[in-house]
């Protein structure tokens, strides 16, 4: 059993892998063609930083995604602290809505709010109402559930006690907050907010219903690439933010490894102490 | 703590205010241009919109459509403005219809003085307010000489030639589609009978087994690789694709073809029509629009072009068909809404037709009548099961 | 603290980019393309596209079942290791769905394609080129690829969390490794597998890429249909009303695997 689990395991991941090697070696193909290997080259790379609107591109993806990150992550803690304070039906109204653009496929949330904008557009009569502040919008409203759901359950793990012992040992409403409650539910904030930034800076299809002429982010065009012969500069690009993205979450993993040891040796330690 | 969240404060303003540089006023043109339609700087071509902006100082923001349809869908969407947008001929026609463009004003573009009289004054624009020609050209059948006999090629036929069957690719937009199948039926291409195009409709479905895809811009990459054999597509992109590869042919059909003119227009809601109506002069410069054309392969509507060109290149049977082969040729007009949106449903029918309905429906109800079955027995188990234990508890 | 006052932007904001924006998509869905009137036509011509509906239905369906079936063993593997290597290929399964899934899928399509990777290799082995591409098959390949890790995390935040003295227990008990599978760890894993299903389920029914580019001309499935009625031939009220039905048909979809679910819940409780 075991050894069949293990095999299952070894080719899930080559097949999860297979194409990213494609796409790596395409990088390195000095003909345009992806399935034919002509001969080894780096003029992908070069061509890549030599092309400020692709590079651009990344930005405005970043750009939204911190801000959208930001703003989702203060609003949804918020939001999950107020309604870990509602009751009944109150609470379960509010879950529901959360629970609409979970459920709802990407294809309608961008729809519907591609329509909610043009029809904006048109009431205000505001000609270019697609562009910087919509795309942002959107982004915001999808990450907002990604953050409550992360956080929620931290909160109902916190012993509300400790907030009462905070406010009777002198601590204001907010100092007790700030210091209790948010320290003790940061593990979710910082996993809800990691999980919005990675949604935000690969979402394709909401961001295709709302983007306009002047503001597009990397994966919109990156589907514009793919209607036209692909300039394998992108497979460069590809490459380069894989092997970015991968050496971040091998240190993340890392410094998470060693912060756990290091809170074991402390704990041996101070037991050898006491 | 504090530090860390002052620290990413910091940084976010120090983004933002890298990034707003991009927000900034500076003069700029938005201009909405077919895909693979612009010499670009590849393969030492000249990079029209480089030498625009280095000449004027106006930034181009340059993004691509792939059909006339997707293009009107974004104007008419809302929410985007263009300053400079080159759709074809019918499409033109429909614009001013509906009046979604501005007139021009002819005295900042001074270079149309060298557009050719045959282009001007087109059914589409007949005062030629609102167009500058841009290109013309035909459509034909591009096909792979290796595996398409060149007496198949020679009809629209071919595209329905269970020979080739998946190595076919047909246009991805209603229109162009449309024309094909009148062409073969001996029908206008401009026709708003219903009942023609409905058997239009019949014979694009009937197409649909043997076909690999619907595509538009995609059919350089397929041709050249020779993963489809043939298809229809425009003219000049067929000199395009076979610089890439040598084995393709290019025919027009003996049916008849359509012949079409691309212009450039203002869309309403502009907001630098100046930039624009200077963008608009620039391209019609004969020397840009010489090194221009001479990359994308599109025929040039401004004769003193030509002399920039290459001999080769004027007098290819291809981009510049003699007048028997034009003869055969028709150009699109306006259709009237109704007939647009009849063509529009058939087209919908067409791309989704073809499956097996009956097929589904059966396994769907199967799959259903099997979830009712499963809730029902588990429902009996349970009460089975409920009953037991009382019996048991009462026994005890 | 007891400020439930806190939540109040995030409701607004929802009922305005949410509520609001479905309403629209309802208004659109009465209302005809052209005249702007009130019609039911758009609802009532959603017949013809029934098939294209049970297709989507059935392709994605397949897709989650198989993403399940090789997802479970997966999960459970890792679910056995020791912590820092879990970690580790946690990330290893997290790292694609940072990746852009567009040019992953294009990645597929350069393989299987007639001139493509394998059928290359085969050409020169002597083999006649397969049909890989262009098929119902080629198009759950693309889903279960792009939506296997969406089944994997669930299941492991599920398994990983199992009292592995349960496990013990049951076997201490003489319960054979079969029946501690069926028993045990396959129930208390039925939160992770809806959560997965549900998870691979929504995003491959309302695909339109993956059909695009692995599809042939007869695998169009409802999203593309969505989509170009948005991107290309300018019928928005069309698209808002498919957009309502497909809505629909996935929440009732997916209330019908929480009530499997829950009949499983419960049974868990009655052992417990």
């Amino acid at each position: 059993m075991k050894h069949f689990n293990r095999t299952v395991t070894v080719l899930v991941f080559i097949f999860l892998y297979i194409p990213m090697i494609v796409l790596g070696v395409a990088s390195f193909n000095s003909g345009t063609d992806i399935a034919s290997f002509k001969g080894f080259t780096l003029g992908q790379y070069v061509n890549l930083f030599r092309d400020r609107s692709l590079l651009a591109l990344l930005g405005n993806s970043l750009i939204i995604a911190v801000l959208s990150t930001l703003i989702a992550t203060v609003m949804g803690t918020m939001a999950a602290v107020g309604i870990h304070n509602m009751n009944g039906r109150l609470r379960r109204a509010v879950m529901a809505l959360t629970d609409i653009p979970m459920t709802n496929p990407d294809i309608v949330t961008g729809v519907a709010l591609a329509l909610l904008f043009a029809f904006t557009g048109t009431m205000l009569r505001i000609n270019s109402i697609l562009g910087f502040w919509t795309l942002l919008i959107a982004h915001i409203t999808f990450n907002l559930p990604y953050v409550i759901l992360n956080v929620m359950p931290k909160l109902k793990q916190m012993d509300r006690d400790l907030v009462e012992a905070a406010l009777d040992l002198g601590c204001t409403p907010f100092q007790a907050f700030y210091k209790v409650v948010i320290h003790e539910i940061m593990p979710g904030i910082l996993a809800g907010a990691l999980m919005a930034f990675t949604m935000s800076l690969d979402d394709f299809v909401i961001s295709y219903f709302v983007t306009g002429s002047s503001f597009i982010t990397l994966p919109v065009e990156i589907y514009n690439y793919t209607k036209k012969p692909i300039p394998p500069k992108i497979y460069a690009l590809f490459t380069l933010m894989f092997l970015v993205i991968l050496v971040l979450m091998i240190a993340m993993n890392l410094l998470q490894l060693r912060s756990s040891k290091n809170a074991r040796h402390e704990r041996v330690q101070r037991r050898a102490r006491a | 703590m504090k530090k860390r969240l002052f620290s990413l404060l910091l940084a976010l303003v120090l983004m933002i205010s890298l990034a707003l540089p991009a927000f900034a006023a500076r003069e700029e043109i938005t201009v909405y241009n077919w895909g693979q339609y612009i010499s670009d700087g590849t393969d030492g071509s000249l990079d029209v919109i480089a030498a625009f902006e280095e000449e004027t100082g106006i930034h181009v923001n340059y993004i691509t459509f792939d059909s006339n349809e997707s293009m009107y869908t974004k104007l008419k969407t809302g929410g985007a403005s263009y300053d400079v947008i080159i759709p074809s001929d019918y499409m033109i026609g429909k614009l001013i219809e509906e009046d979604m463009l501005e007139p021009l004003d002819f005295s900042n573009i001074p270079n149309y003085a060298g557009i050719d009289e045959a282009f001007r004054n087109q059914a589409y624009d007949p005062e030629n307010a609102y167009s500058v020609p841009y290109t013309w050209g035909t459509v034909g059948l591009i096909y792979n000489r290796q595996y398409v006999s060149d007496e198949d090629a020679q009809s629209w036929s071919c595209l329905w030639n269970s020979k080739y069957a998946g190595k076919i690719l047909m246009f991805d937009n209603p229109r162009d589609a449309f024309a094909i199948a009148e062409s073969i039926l001996g029908y206008s291409l401009n026709t708003t009978d219903e009942n023609e195009l409905r058997q239009c409709a019949d014979l694009l479905a009937q197409q649909k087994p043997v076909l690999q895809a619907y595509v538009m811009d995609q059919i350089f990459d397929k041709m050249q690789r020779g993963e489809a054999w043939v298809a229809p597509y425009y003219a000049g992109d067929y000199l395009t694709m076979v610089e890439e590869n040598p084995d393709l042919g290019f025919s027009h059909p003996k049916e008849g073809f359509n012949i079409f003119i691309d212009a450039m227009c203002i869309p309403k809601g502009c907001q630098n029509k100046a930039g624009a109506e200077a963008f608009i002069n620039f391209l019609c410069r004969p020397d840009i629009s010489a090194a221009n054309l001479d990359y994308i392969g599109y025929s040039t509507p401004i004769s003193a072009a030509k002399e920039y060109m290459d001999e080769e290149v004027i007098t290819n049977p291809v981009s510049y068909p003699d007048d028997e082969t034009l003869a055969r040729s028709e150009s699109f007009s306006a259709l009237p809404i109704d007939a647009t949106q009849t063509m529009n449903d058939l087209w919908l029918s067409v791309k989704t037709a073809g499956a097996n309905t009956t097929l589904y429906l059966i396994a769907t109800l199967a799959a259903v009548a099997l979830v009712i079955v499963f809730f029902i027995l588990k429902n009996a188990c349970r009460r089975r099961k409920i009953a037991r234990r009382c019996r048991k508890w009462k026994s005890t | 603290m007891r400020n439930k006052l806190l939540a109040a932007p995030y409701i607004v904001w929802m009922a305005l980019f949410i509520v609001v924006p479905l309403g629209i998509v309802v208004y659109y869905a009465l209302t005809d393309s052209i005249t702007g009137q009130f019609t039911l036509s758009n609802l009532t011509g959603m017949g013809a596209y029934l098939s294209i509906f049970l297709r989507s239905i059935w392709l994605s369906l397949f897709a989650a079942l198989i993403c399940l079936v090789i997802g479970y063993p997966v999960a459970y593997f890792i679910s056995q290791c020791s912590a820092s290597r879990q970690r580790f290929l946690q990330m290893l399964i997290m790292l694609p769905m940072c990746m852009s899934f567009l040019l992953r899928t294009l990645a597929w399509v350069a393989m299987l394609e007639d001139t493509g990777i394998f059928n290359t290799f085969l050409s020169h082995l002597g083999i006649a080129p397969l049909p890989l591409i262009r098929t119902s098959g080629a198009v759950i390949l693309g889903m279960v690829y792009n939506y296997l890790p969406y089944m994997i995390l669930p299941l492991l935040s599920v398994m990983s969390k199992l009292d592995p003295r349960l496990i013990e227990a049951a076997a201490d008990l003489g319960c054979p490794p079969s029946k501690v599978f069926s028993k045990v760890i396959l129930p208390l894993s039925y939160p992770g597998i809806l959560s997965g299903l549900t998870m691979v389920f929504v995003p491959a029914v309302s695909t339109f890429y993956i059909s695009q580019k692995l599809g042939s001309t007869g695998t169009t499935l409802i999203g593309d249909v969505i989509e170009s009625q948005f991107k290309t031939a300018y019928n928005p009220n069309l698209g808002a009303a498919m957009s309502l039905v497909l809505m629909i048909l996935i929440f009732a979809c997916v209330s019908i695997m929480n009530r499997f679910g829950e009949s499983g819940d419960e049974e868990v409780m009655a052992k417990v």
